[in-house]
């Protein structure tokens, strides 16, 4: 493997593997926070074990999400010394806010975990809505320093010199609140409809049906409502890149020439020597309408940018379908879930519990999908239209090996997680069982 | 508002040695805990750590972020010549965060924990050790920007005598401050003694590695010597630091504990405050060519302005929830749990 390839692989790995645990690092607080206040409200012992339960969920992650995010701190510029020589004190604003955001979620963890029975509830139940506060804040944050690799702002670049440099302009660079408001949906999407369908899970296996339940209810509230949203904030975001980076619009819809009235392909296998796509299903105009908000307009192709800027096509298309197909999926189940609030039956029913444990990583993939395309997509820049990727990795020898490296140690990292959860699930009828009748105040 | 960010790159560094210090301390002492006790000190440290140690080592991050956006030259220069032990720094923390946070958190008590205790115990060896070679090499003027060679550049840049004296100290650094500080969290007389007993014997070690890094400085030619006698300020933070030892070894038995943390945090930052003093504003010293200044290599000005008043915005919320933290769990709060 050379040393660009792995390094770029190395990259994606960590964060892919970060953005997880990042995630449900940020949205789990909030269903913690919805279950400790029915606790605090309404006595109920089983939301008060659903929040202990789930806080031993984020510590795990948040452990995991912390040191793989102190990782990507140093991997910036132990794979891309170029890019950070240049772009650091750009795009470092969000950093340096995001320091304090996360400083503050470290803070309010340490209390929200050793804090049971030790303070004033409400307090403690307070320290449990600052952790995920902060950590959507710290979500957000970082998600304004990709959107400015997306749409650089806030310097002249003139002869190979970055110039009037003005961070807060750079901070809010016209990425940034598009892409943090769909990363931050997709965020509660998945993490939602996940830890649904774990408790969904065990109820098909009528374990502590009581427990898992009520806890379904939560996470699959949150998710649902994301879901529903999800689709507004993709259609925003679809107008956006085809304004500012049409080769990626180009790229996920795997449209190589230029054409008014441009279909939507959906499905589909781009063939990149002859330029054309096989075995796709056409809506006659859609992409003109999808982009444009007009049936008849012109869709810029990939005929249009110089191939050599091109972004990997088959990559970015197979990664927006899988985006698109699973964010469709799990809005047809977030309906089906109104429904069931309507009819109960189906809350307790085989077919309904199966199809929510089945969806358990659907987000997850979404949200790596949609991240392949908005950083395949830009490829190969690493600030689009200004530096190359290739031209801002490390001139060290031998990445490949950090990369077999990272990759074992990620790899057996999401093994024990995994285990851990298992035997944590395991253990709720021991820890945390409480009859169905006993649920009176206490 | 330069001297703002460098104040506060300053304070993280310093802040990351003596908080993150204390907390792989932790696990060295752990190392060097018999069998009969073992069990005992783990619930001891875990209710000493356990809160706070995600608060310490942010500052760890923070010190890297002021880097790459006021001194993104020096970040990126380090990040090249550094990468190996960088990496290996990073190994660590992920190995170290992850087996504390997996051995407390693991629902069924089996023999998986002998797996995380072994990791989390030497990870915290590790971590510290590569901590302590990366700032001396920093310092080491083996970083060569003009290396051709896989090994100038790479490998001798860190791998020297006075690198790893350094870490070796900085390991026995972090085993003191933590048995100083556990020192106040014991749980019995029978542990407060262990503890006492534990920071004399750390304690000699740092003056014993201390002494190494004095010896290898003048193998690798390093004028360590120059740059601690030869300036009022690392003179006198030199003298300090010897004063607040004697001091704290006619103490270490009265019980006094926050004493005692104070007297062995002065300790430490006098001596990181000598070894940085004396050849500011350089930052990283560079074989035969010029040294990485914190004043030439910084970001333009307004980047400048917007780190500082970020950092300065950040303090003001963090610093007041950080100490009522740090109170909250002191050992006298600490009943039941």
């Amino acid at each position: 493997m050379d040393d660009f390839l792995a390094a770029r692989m190395q990259m994606a790995l960590s964060l892919g593997f970060h953005i997880i645990y990042a995630c449900i690092g940020m949205v789990m607080p909030f269903f913690m926070a919805v279950s400790h206040y029915k606790w605090l409200r309404n006595g109920n012992d089983v939301y008060k074990n659903i929040t202990k339960a789930w806080s031993k969920g984020v510590a795990i992650f948040f452990a995991t999400g912390a040191v793989s995010g102190t990782v990507l701190s140093f991997e910036l510029g132990l794979l891309w010394p170029e890019f950070m020589k240049h772009a650091g004190p750009i795009f470092g604003m969000p950093f340096s806010l995001e320091g304090t955001a996360f400083f503050i979620e470290a803070i309010a963890l340490g209390f929200f975990l050793y804090g049971w029975d030790r303070f004033n509830k409400w307090f403690h139940w307070f320290t449990g809505v600052v952790v995920g506060v902060s950590g959507l804040a710290s979500g957000i944050l970082v998600v304004s320093a990709n959107a400015w690799m997306n749409s650089p702002a806030g310097f002249d670049y003139v002869n190979g010199e970055y110039l009037n440099i003005d961070p807060i302009k750079a901070m809010f660079n016209d990425a940034w609140a598009l892409q943090a408001l769909h990363m931050t949906i997709a965020a509660f999407a998945s993490t939602g409809f996940a830890v649904a369908g774990v408790h969904a899970a065990m109820m098909v296996q009528k374990k502590n049906v009581n427990f898992h339940l009520k806890a379904f209810r939560i996470a699959a509230s949150f998710g649902a409502i994301a879901a529903l949203l999800q689709p507004l904030s993709g259609d925003l975001s679809a107008k956006d890149v085809a304004k500012r980076q049409p080769a990626k619009l180009a790229a996920m819809e795997a449209h190589y020439h230029t054409q008014a009235s441009a279909p939507l392909l959906i499905g589909g296998i781009p063939d990149p020597e002859n330029k054309k796509v096989d075995y796709a299903l056409e809506i006659p105009g859609m992409l003109s309408y999808l982009a444009h908000g007009n049936f008849s307009a012109e869709v810029k192709g990939l005929d249009t940018i110089p191939e050599r800027d091109h972004p990997p096509v088959p990559v970015v298309h197979y990664a927006f379908q899988v985006m698109v197909g699973i964010g469709t999926f799990l809005m047809v189940l977030s309906v089906m879930l109104l429904i069931a609030f309507r009819r109960k039956q189906w809350l307790s029913a085989r077919w309904f519990l199966m199809l929510f444990a089945l969806a358990t990583p659907l987000g997850f993939i979404a949200v790596e999908a949609g991240w392949t395309v908005t950083e395949v997509g830009r490829q190969p820049w690493i600030i689009q239209g200004i530096m190359r990727t290739a031209d801002a990795v490390t001139p060290m020898p031998g990445i490949a090996w950090s990369f077999y490296l990272f990759t074992a140690v990620y790899i057996s990292l999401s093994i024990v997680i995994i285990f851990l959860l298992h035997r944590q699930i395991k253990m709720v009828p021991v820890q945390y069982d409480v009859p169905a009748g006993s649920s009176q105040k206490h | 508002m330069e001297y703002i960010v460098i104040t506060y790159l300053w304070l993280a560094i310093v802040l990351y040695f003596l908080l993150g210090g204390a907390d792989f301390g932790v696990g060295i002492i752990e190392m060097f805990t018999s069998t009969k006790n073992i069990s005992r000190t783990r619930r001891t440290m875990y209710h000493a750590i356990g809160p706070i140690w995600e608060a310490n080592h942010m500052w760890l991050i923070i010190a890297i972020v002021i880097l790459f956006v006021g001194f993104p030259v020096i970040y990126s220069q380090l990040s090249v010549h550094l990468h190996i032990p960088l990496v290996i720094l990073l190994l660590g923390i992920i190995a170290r965060g992850t087996a504390f946070v997996f051995r407390h958190y693991d629902a069924v008590r089996d023999n998986m924990q002998e797996i995380y205790n072994s990791i989390f115990v030497w990870s915290s060896f590790i971590t510290p050790l590569f901590l302590g070679i990366i700032a001396g090499s920093v310092l080491s003027g083996h970083i060569d920007a003009k290396a051709h060679d896989f090994a100038t550049a790479y490998v001798f840049s860190w791998l020297n005598w006075f690198s790893v004296a350094v870490g070796l100290f900085t390991v026995a650094l972090c085993g003191f401050l933590a048995s100083v500080y556990l020192i106040g969290e014991a749980e019995d007389a029978k542990d407060h003694h262990r503890f006492i007993h534990k920071a004399k014997t750390m304690n000699i070690a740092a003056v014993c590695c201390g002494a190494l890094v004095f010896l290898a400085a003048q193998v690798e030619r390093v004028p360590l010597a120059n740059w601690i006698f030869g300036d009022a300020v690392g003179l006198s933070a030199v003298i300090l630091a010897t004063l607040s030892l004697v001091l704290l070894w006619t103490q270490i038995g009265s019980g006094r504990t926050t004493l005692l943390r104070i007297l062995v945090g002065f300790q430490v930052t006098m001596i990181l405050l000598a070894i940085s003093y004396a050849h500011f504003p350089d930052f990283v010293i560079i074989r035969n060519g010029e040294n990485l200044s914190l004043f030439t290599a910084q970001a333009p000005e307004k980047t400048m302005q917007a780190l500082g008043s970020a950092l300065l915005i950040g303090s003001v919320l963090i610093l007041p929830a950080l100490f009522y933290l740090y109170y909250s769990f002191q050992k006298k709060k600490v009943n039941g749990s």
